[in-house]
C-alpha cells in the first residue's frame, strides 16, 4: 500500500517535484501559492536529490531562469499566481518559441490587476489562449485535487519533454490551499548527464566534439524560415490535440444535461449532478483535465444527444467560449459564474440550471 | 633582435574599416584602391616595413588578418 | 628575405581563432563587437574550455553572437541573460557560463537581472558592451548615452532635465558583496585589446573560483549610430566616453592575494 500523506495542494507540487526528479525550481513569493517554494526550502532537496531551488528577484527573472535551465535539458519549473503569471507571459512565449520543456504552476487568484488573493479561475483565457505574444499554445492541465497537483507535475514534465513545449498547471487558490490525502507515487531519479544528451540532444550542456554547437533561440529573421517554424509549431499543436486530450466524466453516459467545469468548480458540480439525479433529472459532468488540448470532440459528440450544456466557472465566462465552439450551435449552452473569491453552492447552481432550462 | 613580418588579408571578408591602418606602427597597411565583392576598399600590406607585431590583426573586428614573422 | 617567403605556416604568429566560425559578421565596419567576440573566442580557445562553455546572447546587435563563436548558445529575452546564466551555472556548476550584453539590454531593461545576479554572487562572467546607444533599433538613446550626445531620440542632444543622466553601472555593482571582479576596458588599440583580453581571461578564471560575479565592461563605439567613420568614432570615444567611463579595474577581490 503506497504511503498517503495529508498535505496542501501547493505542498503536493513541491513534494512531487522532488520525488519526480525535478532539477530546478525558480520562483517568487505570491499568495496563494507561496507554500510551493516554502516547502521546497524546508525540504532542502539540494542535499538529497541535488535539485536546485532559488528565490528569484521577480517572476520575470524566475521564468527566465526556467528558460536558462530548460536550455540545458533540465527538468525545471516555477510556480506563481495570476499577477505573477502575467509577468511570466513574456518568458512563456519565448519558451514556446524556443521549443523548451518546462512546468509552470498557476495557482489562480482573482483579477484584473492586483485583484484579490482569493481563489478564481479567471486566467483561463490567459493560459489557454496564449497570454504571451505570438502563435503558440502551452499544454494546460487543470488539477481538481491535491492528488492531481502531485500527479500533474510528473505528467507535466513528461508532456513537456515529449513535445518540447511549456506545460501550465492551471490550479487555483482552493486546490492550492486545501489539505487532502495524497498518495506518494514511486520516486523517479533525476536524469543523468548521459540521459539528458540522449533525451535532449538539442540542449546547451556544452558543445562536444561529435556535434556542431547547439543554439537555443526563438529568433528567425527570414520570412520563409519564420513561417515554416510557425507551421511546425502548428503541426505540433495539432498532434497534441489529436493525442493528449484528457477529461473525466461523471454520470455523463445517459445524461440529458451536461455541466462543464474544471478544477475546483468541477468538484462542486459533482454535488450538483447528485442533487439533480435525486430529483430524477439526468444530469452529468464533463471535467476537462487538459484545457489545451480541449475535449472538443467529446463535447461535440454529446451535443448531438443532450438537451443543453452549462459551463460553471469562477470567472465571468471564459471556458464557455470553447464549449460553444465545440458544440457549434447543436444545443443551447448556458453559463454561471462567481467572482471575487466567492464560490457557488450546489444549490445556487441547481437554481441557475433550472432557470436556464425552464425546469421546476 | 629584429623582426620582419608580413600579413595576409582575407580580402572578401574585409570591410575596410581601417582600424588596422590606424594601429600599424610602421605604416605598412593601407586601404586598397580596389574593392572586394561587397564593394569595400579592403586592407592590404604596403612596402616592406612590417615587423609582424600583430597589432593590426588584434584590433581587426572581422578577424581577417593573418600575421607572419621571422627573425632577421 | 622577400614578403612571400615569410608567408609560410611555420611563421604564423597570429591568425583567426579556431573558435570563430566562418560566418561573416553582420556588424558594421569597425564595430567593436567583432573585436570583443574575437577576444572571447581566443580566451576560450587558449583555456581549452570550448566543451565547458555555455554562452548567452542578448537582444540587440549582438543577438547574433551565436553565429560566430563555436560554443553552445542560449539566446535570452531582452535584458534577461543574467537570469538564464544564473540557472545554467547553478544547474551545471562545473561549466563556464558567460553573458554578452549591450548597454540597452543590461543597463536599461535588464537592470533588475544584472543587479540581482551580482548581489547573489552568481559565479558567471558578464561581458558588457557600452557604446552609449541602441545600435540595432537605429541609434536611439541608451541609459549610458552621454549628456549632449545626439541620438535618434535625443536629436538635440541628451538633456539631463528631459532625459536624465547617464547610468554608470560598474561602480554601482562594485558596491555589491557578490561581485568579485569589475573592470572597464576598450578595444580601439592593440594595447587596449590585449589588456581587455587579459581581463576577459581573468573573469573566466574567477568564475570557477566560487568568489562571485565577474564583470567586464568594454567601452565601445557604434560608428553607424554615432554617424562617424570607424576611426573617427574611436577618437571620439577616447575624448568623450573615457572621461565618463574611465578604463581600469574597479574591483578585484583577489588583488592582494
Amino acid at each position: 500500500m503506497a504511503e498517503k500523506i495529508l498535505m496542501k495542494g501547493n505542498e503536493a507540487i513541491a513534494i512531487s517535484a522532488i520525488r519526480n526528479g525535478a532539477d530546478g525550481y525558480f520562483g517568487y513569493p505570491i499568495t496563494p501559492q507561496s507554500e510551493v517554494m516554502e516547502t521546497l526550502m524546508k525540504e532542502r532537496p539540494w542535499l538529497t536529490t541535488g535539485m536546485v531551488v532559488l528565490q528569484a528577484e521577480s517572476e520575470t527573472s524566475s521564468i527566465n531562469m526556467v528558460y536558462g535551465g530548460a536550455c540545458c535539458g533540465k527538468k525545471v519549473m516555477t510556480s506563481s499566481s495570476s499577477p505573477g503569471i502575467s509577468l511570466m507571459c513574456e518568458g512563456i512565449s519565448y519558451l514556446a518559441g524556443a521549443e523548451l520543456p518546462c512546468v509552470v504552476v498557476n495557482c489562480q487568484r482573482g483579477g484584473p490587476g492586483l485583484g484579490t488573493i482569493q481563489a478564481s479561475q479567471s486566467d483561463y483565457n490567459q493560459c489557454v489562449k496564449g497570454g504571451g505574444h505570438g502563435d503558440y499554445n502551452a499544454i494546460v492541465l487543470a488539477p481538481a485535487s491535491a492528488q492531481d497537483m502531485y500527479d500533474h507535475v510528473d505528467l507535466g514534465f513528461d508532456l513537456a519533454f515529449k513535445y518540447r513545449t511549456p506545460v501550465i498547471i492551471l490550479a487555483d487558490g482552493i486546490i492550492g490551499q486545501m489539505m487532502e490525502k495524497v498518495e506518494l507515487r514511486e520516486e523517479k531519479p533525476r536524469m543523468t548527464a548521459e540521459q539528458i544528451k540522449e533525451i535532449a540532444p538539442w540542449a546547451t550542456y556544452g558543445k562536444t566534439a561529435d556535434r556542431s554547437y547547439n543554439v537555443i533561440t526563438s529568433l528567425a529573421m527570414e520570412s520563409d524560415v519564420h513561417e515554416k517554424f510557425n507551421q511546425k509549431l502548428g503541426a505540433k499543436y495539432a498532434e497534441i490535440k489529436e493525442k493528449e486530450v484528457r477529461y473525466e466524466t461523471y454520470m455523463a453516459d445517459d445524461a440529458e444535461y451536461i455541466f462543464t467545469a474544471f478544477g475546483c468548480s468541477s468538484r462542486i458540480c459533482e454535488a450538483v449532478v447528485d442533487i439533480l439525479r435525486e430529483e430524477g433529472i439526468k444530469a452529468g459532468l464533463i471535467r476537462p483535465v487538459t484545457l489545451f488540448p480541449f475535449p472538443t470532440k467529446k463535447l461535440a459528440e454529446l451535443s448531438e444527444t443532450v438537451k443543453s450544456m452549462m459551463s460553471i466557472e469562477l470567472n465571468m465566462g471564459q471556458m464557455v467560449d470553447d464549449v460553444r465552439l465545440a458544440v457549434n450551435g447543436k444545443c443551447p449552452v448556458g453559463f454561471y459564474g462567481r467572482q471575487g473569491g466567492n464560490i457557488f453552492t450546489p444549490e445556487e447552481i441547481v437554481a441557475e440550471f433550472k432557470k436556464f432550462n425552464n425546469l421546476k | 633582435m629584429a623582426f620582419k613580418g608580413a600579413i595576409e588579408v582575407d580580402v572578401q571578408k574585409c570591410k575596410g574599416c581601417s582600424v588596422c591602418v590606424e594601429n600599424c606602427p610602421t605604416k605598412s597597411i593601407e586601404l586598397s584602391k580596389k574593392v572586394n565583392n561587397k564593394g569595400y576598399h579592403y586592407a592590404e600590406m604596403v612596402g616592406e616595413a612590417c615587423i609582424g607585431c600583430s597589432n593590426c590583426a588584434i584590433v581587426c573586428p572581422d578577424s581577417v588578418i593573418t600575421v607572419y614573422r621571422v627573425k632577421i | 628575405m622577400n614578403i612571400e617567403d615569410i608567408k609560410k605556416p611555420e611563421n604564423i604568429v597570429y591568425k583567426k581563432s579556431a573558435l570563430l566560425t566562418d560566418t561573416p559578421m553582420h556588424y558594421c565596419p569597425g564595430c567593436s563587437h567583432g573585436t570583443v567576440h574575437k577576444l572571447v573566442a581566443e580566451v576560450i580557445e587558449e583555456m581549452g574550455i570550448q566543451e565547458e562553455t555555455i554562452a548567452i546572447s542578448p537582444v540587440g546587435c549582438s543577438v547574433f553572437a551565436y553565429n560566430y563563436i563555436d560554443v553552445d548558445w542560449q539566446q535570452a529575452a531582452h535584458g534577461r541573460a543574467p537570469a538564464l546564466a544564473t540557472a545554467t551555472k547553478r544547474l551545471m556548476p562545473e561549466k563556464y557560463v558567460f553573458t554578452y550584453q549591450g548597454d540597452g539590454d543590461l543597463a536599461s531593461i535588464g537592470t533588475a537581472e544584472i543587479i540581482h545576479a551580482c548581489s547573489r554572487g552568481e559565479n558567471i562572467v558578464v561581458i558588457f558592451i557600452n557604446n552609449g546607444i541602441y545600435g540595432m533599433t537605429g541609434g536611439q538613446m541608451a541609459p549610458t548615452t552621454l549628456l549632449g550626445m545626439k541620438t535618434a531620440t535625443t536629436p538635440y542632444g541628451r538633456d539631463a532635465k528631459l532625459n536624465g543622466f547617464p547610468l554608470v553601472l560598474a561602480p554601482m555593482i562594485a558596491q555589491l558583496d557578490g561581485t568579485a571582479f569589475i573592470t572597464r576596458q576598450a578595444v580601439h588599440t592593440a594595447a587596449a585589446a590585449r589588456k581587455a583580453k587579459a581581463a576577459i581571461k581573468k573573469a573566466f578564471e574567477y568564475s570557477q573560483k566560487g568568489i562571485g560575479l565577474s564583470f567586464v565592461e568594454i567601452v565601445s563605439t557604434c560608428n553607424s549610430g554615432w554617424k562617424m567613420s570607424p576611426t573617427a568614432a574611436n577618437k571620439w570615444m577616447v575624448e568623450n566616453m573615457f572621461p565618463k567611463y574611465p578604463l581600469g579595474d574597479i574591483k578585484d577581490v583577489l588583488k592582494n592575494e
